[in-house]
Order: C-alpha cells, then sequence, then structure tokens
C-alpha cells in the first residue's frame, strides 16, 4: 500500500497527489513515469511522474478525470493509499546543454513538462515554455514554470487570459521573431504534439515528444503500447516515452488509443450511477 | 481423468479436469512397474522421485508421496497441470511402448491436490543459516525453484517482482481454466512460508540495477522470463484489434479482464477470432476467445500439426472445444475499416519443404493461394523476445544476438562474477518445467559458489 501524503486540486478536474514512495522518489528522473493500481479490481494506470523529491521521500503526480479509474483516483484524500506504485518507468529524457530550448505544453502536459524544463535550465539551456489550456480556469501551474524557465508564454483557446490562440501559434511567434530554437519539446494531446512537430519540422528543429499510448504490465512484456517511429514499430514503454516527433505516426497513435472508448464509457457511466444513484452498487468502505 | 465436457466449459473459465479421487488415483499408481532403472526419473527435467511419490500413492500413503515430492519439487501442483509429460516422464515409462504410460502428470497433481485439503503441508527441512544473501529477479518457475531451493539449503532469500501479483508466467500467461491462480497463491506461498521474502512492483534495472543489488546481495539470479512480444512484421499488425497473446492473455488472466467491469481492465470481446501461432500460448488464446464469447477461434499455423509444438492434451482441448484449425497457412496482411479496427485477414497457403535448422521441415508458400478470412479480433502467439531491462543496465553481462542471457548450461553462471540466469531470459520462449530446471541447476551452483567463493 502506498499513502496519499496531500491532495490539491489545481483546476477542474484536475488534481495533484503526493505519495510516500521514498525508493521511486530517489531513483525517478525528468520524463519517466509510474504505473498505479487503486484497488484489488483495479486496472494499472501510467501516470507521468510530475515531481519528486527524495528528501521527503515524496513523488508528485498530475492527473485528470476522464475515466472510471481517474475518477475514482481523485476521490481518495490524504491519509487514504493506493494499492500499487511501479516505477519509475521508461526511459528518461535526455537532458543536455543544447542552447535555447522550447518546452511546449497542452493542458495536463504542463506538469509533465515541468520537471523537464527545469531540468533543462539547470543544464544550463536558455528555456522558453509555452503551455496552452481551452480557458482561463483550465490554467496549471503557471506560478511554478515561471519559476522554472526564462520566458513563458501562457494562452488559452478562446482568449480568455488575455491571450488567444494555440501553442503553436504562439511557437510561430517565437520562431517568426528570430529566435535560434536548438530544440523543442512538447508534451500534450496526440494532435498538439502532431501540429508542434509539423511546425518544427518546416524549420528544422529537433523535437522530443513525450507519447501516451494505452499500457498495460509497462514493463516490456505485452506490447499494446506499441508505436510506429520512422516506419518501425516500437514500444513506448521501454523504447520511449519519448521519441522524435518528426518521425512518429501520431495517426496510428491517435487510432489505437480508442481501441477502449466504448467500455471506457460504459465503466464511467456505472462510476457516476454508484456515486450519484442509490448506492446499492457502491463498494464498501 | 474426468474434466468438463467440451461444450459446457468452452463458456466458462473453470479448470477443465476435476482431477483423481483417492480411489482412482490409487488404482492408476498401481499400474506403475517401480522400475529399477527408472526412465521417467531421467526424462524429468527436476529429476522428481517418480517410482517413489507412486508407491505411496498405490499404498494409500499420501502424506509420505508428499514429502518425497518436496524434497525435489516445491511447484507439483503447478507441474502436474502444465509439463508436456508425453515428451519427458510419461514419454520415457515402459508402460508406454505397449499401452498408455503411467499418468504421472495426473498423480502429481492429485498429491498435491490432496494436500492442500489437509490441515497443515509438509514442511521442507530448513539447513542452519549460512549468513548468506540471495537476490532472485522474477517470481516465475525458474525463480521460484531456485528461491526454494537456496532456502533450503539455509540462505537468505528474497524475490523481485515487477508485477503486482507473484508467478510470472503462472499467473499473467497461463489462464484460469488450465492453471487455476488460486493454485499458483497457494505454491507461491508455500514458498514465502519457507521464509523467502517476496517484494513486489519492483522493476530491477530501474530501481535498482543488478549491479545495486550486489553490493547488498551475495549472489543474484536473473529470471525475468519473456520480455517483448514477437510480431511477423507484415502490413495491419498495428490495427485496433490486434493483440499479441501476451497482451490478450495478462488481461484476461492477471487483470481479469473477463470480469469486466467487475474488474476495471476491459478486453475485447470478439466474434471471429483468429489467432496466429501452435504453440501452448496459442492453444491458451484459442481458448480464451471461446470463453469470452467468440463464435469462431480460428488458429492459423504455418506448418502441419505434426510440428505443432503445443501439448498434446492442449491441442486436443482445443479441438475437442471447437477451436478450428487451419493448419499449412499464413498470415500475410490484415485489412481494417476505415476507424483502423481489423476486419480481415488475408493468409497464403503452405506446404512442406526440405528441413529447416529445427529438424522440422521449413513451410514454404504456394503461389496464387492467397484467401481472406473474416476476423474483429486477432492475436499474435509466435513467441517473445527476452526482457530488454536488465540486460540495458548491467554492464558485464554478456548477451546473445537474440538478446538472451548468455550462461554455461551446467551451472547457470553468467559472464557477470555473481550473477546467475535462468529460464526464458536465456532459453527464450520454452515451458515451465525446463525454466524450473534452469533453476534448479543455478541453484545447485550458486550454492557451491557461496560455500567456496570460487567463481
Amino acid at each position: 500500500m502506498v499513502k496519499i501524503l496531500g491532495k490539491k486540486l489545481l483546476a477542474h478536474g484536475v488534481k495533484r497527489l503526493e505519495l510516500e514512495a521514498p525508493e521511486i522518489a530517489r531513483k525517478a528522473r525528468p520524463g519517466q513515469f509510474v504505473v498505479l493500481r487503486i484497488h484489488e479490481e483495479g486496472e494499472r494506470i501510467p501516470l507521468t511522474i510530475a515531481d519528486a523529491r527524495p528528501d521527503e521521500g515524496v513523488l508528485v503526480i498530475v492527473f485528470q478525470e476522464v475515466g472510471k479509474s481517474t475518477m475514482l483516483l481523485g476521490t481518495l484524500n490524504e491519509g487514504d493509499s493506493i494499492m500499487d506504485l511501479i516505477g519509475p518507468l521508461g526511459k528518461p529524457t535526455e537532458i543536455e546543454r543544447f542552447g535555447t530550448v522550447v518546452c511546449v505544453a497542452g493542458g495536463v502536459g504542463t506538469p509533465e513538462i515541468y520537471p523537464v524544463a527545469r531540468a533543462l535550465r539547470q543544464a544550463g539551456n536558455r528555456v522558453i515554455g509555452i503551455i496552452g489550456f481551452r480557458n482561463r480556469e483550465l490554467i496549471l501551474m503557471e506560478d511554478e514554470m515561471r519559476r522554472a524557465v526564462d520566458e513563458l508564454i501562457v494562452c488559452t483557446d478562446d482568449g480568455s487570459n488575455g491571450n488567444k490562440g494555440l501553442v503553436t501559434d504562439m511557437l510561430q511567434r517565437v520562431i517568426d521573431r528570430g529566435e535560434k530554437i536548438d530544440r523543442c519539446f512538447a508534451v500534450g494531446p496526440v494532435i498538439m504534439m502532431k501540429m508542434v512537430s509539423l511546425l518544427t519540422k518546416k524549420h528544422n528543429i529537433p523535437t522530443i515528444v513525450s507519447l501516451n499510448p494505452i499500457m498495460l504490465d509497462a514493463t516490456g512484456m505485452c506490447g499494446v503500447c506499441r508505436v510506429e517511429v520512422d516506419g518501425e514499430t516500437k514500444f513506448a514503454c521501454v523504447d520511449g516515452p519519448e521519441f522524435d516527433g518528426h518521425k512518429v505516426n501520431f495517426d496510428l497513435l491517435m487510432a489505437r488509443l480508442k481501441t477502449y472508448v466504448n467500455e471506457e464509457r460504459q465503466a464511467v457511466e456505472l462510476f457516476r450511477q454508484a456515486q450519484t444513484g442509490c448506492g446499492c452498487g457502491r463498494r464498501e468502505a | 481423468m474426468k474434466e468438463q465436457a467440451p461444450e459446457v466449459r468452452r463458456h466458462n473459465f473453470d479448470e477443465v479436469p476435476f482431477g483423481y479421487t483417492p480411489e482412482e488415483a490409487r488404482a492408476e499408481a498401481q499400474r506403475c512397474l517401480q522400475c529399477k532403472k527408472p526412465g521417467c526419473v531421467e526424462g524429468c527435467p527436476v529429476q522428481v522421485d517418480i517410482p517413489g511419490f507412486i508407491r505411496h500413492i498405490a499404498e494409500g500413503n499420501f502424506l509420505e508421496a508428499m514429502k518425497v515430492m518436496k524434497r525435489t519439487n516445491v511447484l507439483p501442483a503447478i507441474c502436474g497441470r502444465v509439463c508436456p509429460q508425453e515428451t519427458q516422464c510419461e514419454g520415457a515409462c515402459v508402460l508406454g511402448r505397449k499401452m498408455e504410460p503411467v499418468a504421472i502428470g495426473n498423480l502429481e497433481r492429485f498429491i498435491a491436490d490432496w494436500e492442500a485439503t489437509q490441515p497443515e503441508c509438509v514442511m521442507c527441512e530448513i539447513q542452519p543459516a549460512t549468513g548468506k544473501k540471495v537476490a532472485v529477479i522474477g517470481s516465475g518457475p525458474a525463480g521460484l525453484t531456485l528461491a526454494g531451493d537456496m532456502r533450503k539449503l539455509g540462505h537468505e532469500v528474497t524475490i523481485f517482482e515487477a508485477l503486482h501479483k507473484p508467478g510470472g508466467v503462472l499467473m499473467y500467461g497461463i489462464p484460469e481454466f488450465r492453471l487455476p491462480k488460486a493454485i499458483v497463491e497457494r505454491e507461491v506461498n508455500f514458498v514465502r512460508s519457507m521464509g523467502v521474502k517476496l517484494e513486489l512492483n519492483y522493476v530491477v534495472g530501474k530501481l535498482k540495477t543488478v549491479d545495486e543489488l550486489l553490493e547488498e546481495f551475495d549472489a543474484v539470479f536473473i529470471g525475468t522470463g519473456a520480455g517483448l512480444p514477437l510480431f511477423m512484421n507484415i502490413p495491419g499488425e498495428n490495427y485496433l484489434g490486434v493483440y499479441s497473446a501476451n497482451e490478450y492473455l495478462t488481461r484476461s488472466n492477471l487483470m481479469k479482464a473477463y470480469l469486466f467491469p467487475k474488474y476495471d481492465t476491459p478486453i475485447v470481446k470478439g466474434k471471429n477470432v483468429a489467432v496466429i501461432g501452435g504453440g501452448n500460448v496459442a492453444m491458451d488464446a484459442a481458448r480464451t476467445a471461446l470463453r469470452l464469447g467468440a463464435e469462431r477461434s480460428i488458429l492459423i499455423y504455418r506448418r502441419s500439426r505434426d510440428e505443432m509444438p503445443a501439448r498434446a492434451a492442449e491441442i486436443h482441448h482445443a479441438e475437442e472445444e471447437g477451436v478450428e484449425f487451419q493448419l499449412l497457412t499464413n498470415p500475410v496482411r490484415y485489412i481494417a475499416d476505415e476507424n483502423g479496427w481489423v476486419r480481415e485477414v488475408e493468409c497464403i497457403r503452405m506446404e512442406l519443404g526440405e528441413p529447416d535448422a529445427s529438424g522440422r521441415r521449413r513451410p514454404v508458400p504456394v503461389p496464387g493461394s492467397e484467401f481472406r478470412i473474416p476476423v474483429d479480433t486477432v492475436v499474435i502467439a509466435i513467441g517473445n523476445s527476452p526482457n530488454p531491462l536488465i540486460p540495458q543496465t548491467t554492464p558485464g553481462l554478456e548477451v546473445s544476438k537474440r538478446g538472451t542471457v548468455v550462461v554455461d548450461p551446467d551451472t547457470g553462471r553468467t559472464s557477470k562474477k555473481g550473477v546467475f540466469a535462468g529460464g526464458d531470459i536465456v532459453t527464450g520462449a520454452a515451458t515451465v518445467i525446463l525454466a524450473m530446471g534452469a533453476g534448479r541447476i543455478a541453484a545447485r551452483s550458486m550454492d557451491e559458489y557461496l560455500r567456496t567463493g570460487r567463481w
């Protein structure tokens, strides 16, 4: 069992948990992920490590409540426990002194890119952060990101924060002002990573994306996380999760992510009924 | 042995054979000739004293039979169910020349199941503590066997398991109807009751490397088993509905996706399922598909029945349950609908040519014989490559071109001092009992190393 040491609501449906995981916290590097399982009947959920505080033995995860399992995770509080936590998994981000780098994130990609941006700056890079959200209410970790990077651009799809546009629009502006960008990192929805990669390819900016395919064991055994990179099948859990964005087949990834949409919908409905209905199907405490 | 009728069992996940009654077991045991030079023992990778335990069963002395068994095998309930007896012990039984050999596997299973009904189980004798510490990576058949053997010899043993349940392939790979998970748990608990420590959710190579383990432990055994599934590299293998057998079986067995939505992990419950391959894993997948509600479960294998590597009993059970065999047939590509879901598999007929390196006749495509089968789920069961996590993170560990860990077959010793390996990580995908045999060989050599320090 892994104890929840702290919980914070970051934005609507986006929560941050601090977990007691001293060994994982000590080993975790930016770009890696963990797998967790809430209870005996639970599925294995892969989540990127948002932060680690080895001195305190704390591992931080941030998640959006999009399916039954993340909704259930969201109902847990400080002092509660989750059944299993496995990690750190995947290869860490390659952190070097590249020069000027742009870290682009959309939505809950922000907490995922935060440790990467911070490590890149510590390695001597000039780091420009671009984070985008649907609207002002959904903005996450703006202050933390501002402290982690040299320059931060925050945009919203609807312009409600006063800066309307997509992250690709912001990236275009940075390119247009003549900035020499040595490397770009992008984390977020697949379509966002695809658009960023298309743009940077045009400008010959090496781009690393962090992929989020369906995973099961996540230790190099089942093969469900296979992605196509440069025409070759790769396994995101052991070969990734980061890959060259200019070579990833994003359309295949988007299709494969839809494998269980019907089952996910069914599970969410049942979960909502159990939460709000007569309660007869509710799990015993 | 009596078993569930095929038309009943193809709809449930309960175990297929019922097991012997004590009377049936005694009658079967009395058929044993108690050979002076028993071929069956030589045929057994872990050298169980087969005539010895059978003699006790014949006399109705089940407790003594179990004591004999546990001297050499701490996982009898599992071996009795999943060993390929026809090519090992039973294949060497002299009775088999004229009639049915003694049903050694069934008797082994009987004695283990009998013990489970008793208030106490037979304990193994543990030798005085040696003060030596052993780390075992992976809690599958190889790791469990080595752990049991080393503990008996008085060493302190800790097993590190990456998944959330112990047992490795016994848990995630072999289905409930062939090896009930309660039985795996029981045998793992027996190994724990001997004093073996078990750390779950512990990914060696990530949380700690082998080198870090060597700072804390006197010897390390790598039994990490099969890794990434192999694909054929034909068009369409990444379409939706195309599974590796590892994924399909892990969802069903370890995550209990057949009980979705009570359990959270989903699985595609296809109506027309094609399974590619001819081994035990392919049989398991084809039979699982039926139990998940498939109307047609079609096994596609490129050679003929004689070359199928699966156990005879599995092929027989699959056929009885209605699995259709498309033999001498190989997939060439998959065809999907507009959303990327697999809808058809295009196959080509094969014929057998000259023998290849494996000694089996090489299958050759028959030009122009392409045809299509409508499918909505495909399971590819053509084997695995070894898991890369440990080789990637262990400098000085010699690895073959195929990615398997290189060992001296007589000792299980790797190129790295104090590090042993065995099971699928060494041989590539093989059987439970061969992995157990490798665990036994490595244990013998590891004990010697710990006592003498000689490498």
